[in-house]
């Protein structure tokens, strides 16, 4: 399948640009396919390609030396990754595993520094990119810092909760451990109690939120 | 078709661990690697995935709202 301008049109990178600009930037962009399990950047290397997820879903983490595992973001389609490294050189401070089949577009270094160089647009757009980063990384403290476990477990489930089903991401619950910071066994103890109270129904591989309002409140995002 | 926890063969080393926890009945060993052999028996309990010291297993959740 040849790289779509409908999608790059829908990228927070490439928002705003005319349609010439936009053809000139599909012709630096490439596709990469990966499977399920395949690591797609790792911790510690150079980064030469952005990627935006096209479908499919990725998993940005980083692995202490005991081998424990801090997930710090969820790539879906239409959100990129391998920014930091590629925007600000160095090397890559997380690594990224594909938790799906995944298609992806990617952009070389050299050719995004060339669009932003042309282009004051997409600078712009980069640094409303990299803020939002920034944003999302404190809520990951604050989070952290004031939230007991089974709320960051509320909100976790709010934020990957789908209306239908098949469309969102699944996930292990070692991989919603990794995401909120604690350990396998408080996120089966707390999805447990919300089930106890009526908030979620477990069914076998489904997490069904029963109460969206309770869910809120114990998430403290009313 | 009913889902069923994913297996991955490369990282399995065939130890049994899961086999041993499974209360369903729904794994076996068979040639020192772990097979789903009903998948009618599993009850998605994910003690699999909890035991098995290679991540070998997972037991995906999809989340919806009601």
């Amino acid at each position: 399948m040849a790289v779509q301008i409908e999608f790059l049109k829908r990228l927070p990178y490439f928002a705003g640009l005319e349609a010439p600009v936009l053809e000139s930037v599909r012709r630096y962009v490439f596709e990469k396919k990966a499977d399920r399990g395949e690591t797609l950047a790792f911790e510690g290397e150079p980064a030469d390609v952005l990627y935006f997820v096209f479908s499919g879903v990725v998993k940005v983490f980083k692995t202490s030396a005991d081998g424990k595992e801090q997930i710090f973001h969820i790539i879906r389609p239409g959100e990129s990754f391998n920014d930091v490294p590629v925007l600000g050189g160095g090397v890559n401070p997380v690594s990224a595993e594909a938790m799906s089949t995944l298609l992806l577009n990617g952009i070389k270094k050299k050719d995004l520094e060339t669009i932003v160089r042309e282009n004051p647009q997409v600078a712009m757009n980069v640094i409303q990119v990299l803020s939002r980063r920034v944003q999302e990384l404190i809520a990951l403290v604050e989070d952290f810092s004031f939230r007991h476990v089974t709320s960051r477990v509320a909100k976790m489930l709010l934020e990957y909760a789908d209306h239908r089903a098949g469309e969102g991401p699944r996930l292990t619950q070692q991989e919603m451990a990794a995401m909120i910071g604690t350990a396998r066994e408080m996120v089966g103890r707390s999805l447990k109690n919300l089930e106890n109270e009526g908030t979620i129904k477990m069914e076998r591989n489904r997490i069904i939120i029963a109460d969206q309002q309770a869910l809120k409140h114990l998430a403290g995002v009313e | 078709m009913k889902e069923m926890p994913e297996i991955d063969q490369e990282k399995c080393q065939g130890c049994g661990l899961c086999v041993d926890i499974c209360t369903c009945g729904a794994l076996a060993l068979q040639d020192k690697t772990v097979v789903l052999q009903d998948s009618d028996k599993c009850g998605w309990c994910t003690l699999c995935e909890l035991v098995c010291p290679y991540g070998a297993i997972s037991c995906p959740f999809e989340i919806v709202i009601e």
